[in-house]
């Protein structure tokens, strides 16, 4: 046992520097709090131990949000993009989602340098091995060499470092990710507190030598020619410096897999973790989409200044002479050099039905979770949850309302609603599918949804919320000035919509019906269009979608006011649900453990079914 | 839940064999035991569940107020699943009303509409399909109405219409798929397959809302008038189908004036009957008003039996007649089979005709067969599933609504985005039907149209 000094009191601990801890650790410094950051390894915070890019469906949203709400992630990202893509254009505004490559090692200074420069927030190499709540009411975190700091508030963004062990074929041993010291000690103390702790895992597939590669075997993906930040602040857009490559398993790749499955930890049952059901390992895809003949692999670069190259879609915990072989039948890649070996991690986290929505730990004021720690996997989810329980714990000691954002209003809200409402059986990823509300929840406009939120809290400048008014303001300018623009049929008028395969006009049409039509846009109108004001890129983009989907917009709004009529419908607090004998013993024990705030959330807690949401509605209109 | 002691009146208001006055709740024993005694001098706290006891009720001062049998059931087997008492005294309004109030001041407190089967329900003892079931077997009119109730009681809506949502949650599933992994190669669902299964989704649902109408014939009956000019023999029609001699018949044409009114059940089908004054030109203002009348019944009966005189030529009257049914759903009648025809029937069109003899009863089958045919209800078997109240039909409807949208986005170009809000809303619609999905106006609406006592 060592002995432990005092060292400073602050009012928020971050214990852990990854894209949860960093976001926060940045909100509750910038709302005036005393906040320290712990990390094992000060050279990694940020650290992007998987796939160096940002976004992708839903992860872009959940960017955007956090930008809306006064977060870091997106204009980091922006400022070390290599490469800048809208996946699904042409699929509709709705599941448009933003995906960028980014420098790694960028990242992670700009990161670095940003919460170094950052006011009240106090940055520290240590490991937190201990922490429990004192007789002075506050929360100690121990380092492993002893100082003792007593603060009001814990966050938990502890990751994958948090009894972190690889997994490399039959080689196994402790371990954080990318060959950082695992935090060991610290499960210990959280078991202690009666913390309902798990073990779920997670993989990354090997980095390689760009020189290695046959490139010419490979099909090139390249940016788009008109990128979009992920930033409302961000007015310069990113350069794309960098190009993609995909390449496809083959039968002999199936085969050399298949013949060694066995030497694989997870059927051979050394691990004991859950991996994520949407992020599988090529071994685990073979297995489970037998019939399928090839699986894609995109070979991303990991920045400007390495030749380190990622092989996204191939993660393996295969023994490491296997992973060449498999890597090696890849038509370009039958060269190839590994220069970091893929792996499995399996780490600690906790079953966030123990969480309440503001990430709070039900039995433990004053301690919080966010990220990996809460059962979650990648580094958009993390950054969320990581600001939603800063802005929280911050409130907490400031006296302010929680910050608890519903599924109407955004991707962040859906994503905290699941896992402590759902919980979750696999670490949680975010997906379009998750919302019921996709139209409305669209990455062009979580400004709208979330920048007067992020301004009440504090975190967006007047400046940008200005823009941000701006924005608004224009916007619905243009729409009643097009709701009230009518077109007379006119030969080039009706040439254009000919040649776009649309009816031509035989009376005069409203400009908004035009937009309406699947075959024409607001651009391709521009000509006709005299008085139309010169708006900005993403101002248009807005107008068009808006005006385009009104129908299914309102559609959709009318399932949000009705979900909104059972999220209004608030449960007692501290009530004994058994005593409702209408209710199934199952659903009253789930209820009693949840404790929902509404009928709303009740609904969706599994194990609860409507049978029971109805006794429960039936109950309180009594 | 169990605070209050409820009790009402559960059978129908008005004369009858008995009445019974339900007590619910957990003092529901006690309260009843102040003011019922018991020949035997057993207490009724004595009593096992399912127990009865053959005693009288008294009013305060001890006076006899009727001799009832109690029966005691206790939580949690009983209606409710509270202890009940339920006492069954002689029929009549007084009565049953004098032991309603007695009760009451012994410790109860008056049920409120649905109440009974609210607690029911809280109570675990039945879910929301079934208590919307239970609302159609106690209103059901005939063998027909009780079966359908019973039919949903069962989950046979649940079951079809699993089917549609089956499809629709494929799509929906296609459509996640398709977003969530845009750079995968999985195989995406193509243009037609998806029309394909949005068109299926129609057909069903057209077809489950047609049920609705013979449902609603069948629980709520359908209106129908008997028209045609004066003196073919329309009332003696009525009384042929009511069985007894509702409508004055005479020689005299133009002896009906106001319009008869009376419910019978024909078959499966209810059939609210309107005999009306024969539709003639005539000066009498007496029978103005009646012809006047008999023309409103054809513009809002929703079946027309329409009768013609066999023993006699068509004229203008009948000519008047048949352009006036032309849109109607109609059955047509020839009377008079026994007279010497004078008809030609040719002159009725393409109408398919039913000949009868009213007055001797000849062609009755042929003509109950003819109105359950029209009525859809021959057509019913045992198995099917058949919508039965307005709110089930609504969820239908605006699936279908969806669904159209649905199809029509995709037909006209719009992005799959768009199309999915559409699926998403018809699922939405049809998981209200089954009752998985809960909104707050299905628990509203279930309860709040139950009679008192129930």
């Amino acid at each position: 046992m060592i002995k432990e000094y005092l060292a400073e009191q602050y009012d928020i601990a971050v214990i852990g520097g990854g894209h949860a801890g960093i976001e926060a650790a940045l909100a509750p410094a910038r709302l005036g709090l005393q906040t320290v950051m712990f990390t094992i390894n000060l050279d990694w915070v940020g650290n992007m131990p998987c796939n160096p890019s940002i976004g992708g469906t839903a992860k872009g949203h959940l960017v955007r949000e956090l930008d809306a709400l006064g977060g870091e992630m997106g204009k980091a990202a922006d400022a070390t993009t290599l490469q800048s893509r809208m996946l699904n254009r042409g699929k509709g505004p709705a599941v448009y989602s933003l995906r960028a490559q980014i420098d790694r090692r960028a990242y992670c200074s700009y990161m670095k340098s940003c919460i170094e420069r950052q006011e009240n927030l106090d940055v520290k190499q240590a490991e937190i091995v201990h922490i429990e709540k004192r007789e002075d009411g506050l929360w100690h975190c121990i380092t492993r060499l002893g100082a003792d700091y007593p603060c009001k508030c814990v966050i938990l963004a502890t990751g994958t470092f948090l009894g972190g062990r690889v997994y490399i074929g039959e080689v196994n041993y402790e371990s954080g990710p990318d060959g950082n010291f695992p935090a060991t000690e610290l499960s210990n103390s959280l078991k202690k507190l009666n913390i309902p702790l798990r073990r779920f895992k997670t993989g990354t597939p090997a980095r390689v030598d760009r020189a290695s590669i046959d490139f010419s075997k490979l099909e090139v993906q390249d940016g788009d020619n008109e990128t979009v930040p992920f930033s409302f602040s961000t007015t310069e857009k990113p350069q794309n410096k960098v190009v993609c490559h995909i390449g496809y398993t083959n039968d002999e790749t199936k085969k050399v897999i298949l013949e060694n499955l066995h030497r694989s930890p997870l059927y051979a049952g050394d691990i004991e973790g859950v991996g994520p059901r949407y992020c599988p390992s090529i071994e685990d895809k073979i297995v489970r989409f037998a019939d399928k003949q090839r699986h894609q692999m995109f070979v991303e670069p990991c920045g400007e200044n390495t030749e380190e190259m990622y092989l996204q879609g191939m993660s393996s915990s295969l023994p490491e002479e296997v992973q060449l072989k498999f890597y090696r039948t890849i038509k370009g890649l039958e060269n190839v050099k590994v220069m970091r070996t893929a792996y499995a991690i399996e780490y600690d986290c906790i079953d966030p039905l123990a969480l309440y929505a503001t990430l709070e730990i039900k039995e433990q004021p004053g301690l919080y979770g966010a990220g990996q720690f809460n059962g979650s996997s990648g580094y958009e989810e993390a950054a969320a949850q990581g600001f939603v329980a800063g802005v929280n714990a911050a409130h907490k000691i400031l006296g302010r309302e929680p910050l608890v954002l519903s599924r109407a209003s955004s991707y962040i809200g859906t994503l905290i609603d699941d896992l402590v409402t759902k919980g979750c059986s696999d670490p949680y990823r975010m997906m379009t599918s998750r919302s019921e509300y996709r139209l409305l929840l669209r990455q062009d406009n979580a400004d709208e949804r979330l920048m007067p939120t992020g301004y009440s809290i504090g975190l967006v400048s007047d400046y940008e919320y200005n823009r941000f008014l701006q924005r608004k303001l224009q916007k619905e300018q243009e729409i009643e000035r097009i709701n009230n623009t009518f077109f007379a049929p006119s030969n080039e008028l009706n040439d254009l919509l000919e040649s776009r395969g649309t009816a031509p006009l035989n009376t005069g049409c409203r400009l908004a019906d035009l937009i309406k039509r699947p075959q024409l846009d607001y651009k391709c109108l521009a000509p006709f269009d005299k008085e139309r004001p010169s708006l900005p890129d993403d101002v248009c983009e807005k107008v068009e979608v808006e005006i385009k989907y009104e129908g299914y917009i309102s559609r959709q709004q009318a399932q949000v006011d009705e979900m909104l009529r059972l999220e209004n419908k608030l449960l007692p607090k501290d009530f004994d649900y058994t005593t409702i004998k209408g209710l199934r013993l199952e659903a009253a024990e789930k209820l009693n453990k949840i404790k929902p705030e509404n009928i709303g959330q009740a609904s969706r807690i599994s194990g609860v079914s409507p049978a029971d949401v109805s006794v429960l509605l039936i109950y309180l209109s009594k | 839940m169990s605070d209050r002691t409820i009790a009402a009146i559960a059978t129908p208001l008005g004369e009858g064999g008995i009445s019974v006055i339900r007590i619910s709740g957990e003092d529901a024993i006690t309260v009843a035991q102040k003011c019922f005694f018991a020949f035997s001098g057993e207490k009724l706290s004595d009593l096992k569940g399912y127990q009865a006891a053959y005693g009288k009720i008294t009013d305060n001062l001890g006076n006899t107020l009727d001799d009832a049998v109690a029966l005691v059931f206790r939580a949690p087997k009983s209606y409710t699943g509270e202890n009940t008492v339920e006492i069954s005294c002689h029929g009549g309004t007084v009565v049953a009303r004098q032991i309603l109030r007695r009760v009451l001041e012994c410790g109860a407190t008056l049920a409120t509409g649905g109440e009974f089967t609210k607690r029911a329900f809280l109570n675990g003892k039945l879910d929301l399909t079934k208590a919307e079931s239970v609302m159609g077997l106690i209103s059901a009119r005939s063998d027909a109405a009780a079966k359908i109730s019973r039919g949903a009681r069962e989950g046979r809506i649940s079951r079809d219409t699993q089917d549609i949502l089956n499809k629709l949650l494929e799509t929906a599933a296609s459509l996640a798929a398709f977003a969530d992994y845009p750079d995968e190669d999985i195989p995406n669902l193509t243009q037609e397959n998806f029309a394909e299964l949005l068109n299926e989704c129609t057909c069903k649902c057209e077809k489950l809302i047609s049920t609705y109408d013979t449902g609603r014939i069948i629980r709520e009956g359908i209106n129908c008038a008997i028209v045609g000019k004066p003196n073919v023999g329309k009332s003696t029609l009525m009384n042929l189908l009511c069985g007894s001699d509702r409508s004055i018949v005479t020689d005299i044409a133009g002896t009906t004036r106001d319009i008869v009114e009376t419910t019978i059940n024909i078959g499966d089908v209810i059939l609210n009957l309107a005999d009306t004054a024969g539709i003639h030109e005539t000066d009498d203002t007496v029978e103005k008003f009646g012809v006047t009348r008999a023309k409103e019944k054809i513009d809002n009966a929703e079946l027309l039996l329409a009768v013609f005189d066999n023993s006699v030529p068509l004229d203008n009257d009948d000519k008047e007649l048949i352009r006036s049914i032309s849109n109607k759903k109609c059955i047509v009648i020839l009377n008079k089979t026994d007279l010497s025809p004078a008809f030609d029937k040719e002159d009725l069109g393409d109408f398919d005709i039913i000949e009868i003899s009213a007055k001797s009863g000849i062609g009755y089958k042929e003509l109950t067969k003819a109105i359950n045919h029209i009525c859809k209800t021959d057509m019913l078997s045992p198995d099917d599933t058949v919508l039965i109240n307005e709110r089930q039909r609504d969820c239908v409807c605006r699936a279908l609504g969806a669904v159209h949208a649905a199809s029509e986005a995709l037909l006209c170009g719009m992005t799959l985005d768009a199309v999915g809000v559409c699926v998403d809303d018809a699922i939405a619609s049809l998981l209200e039907l089954t009752g998985k999905r809960v909104t707050n106006e299905v628990c509203d609406e279930i309860f709040k149209r139950f009679c008192v006592g129930k």
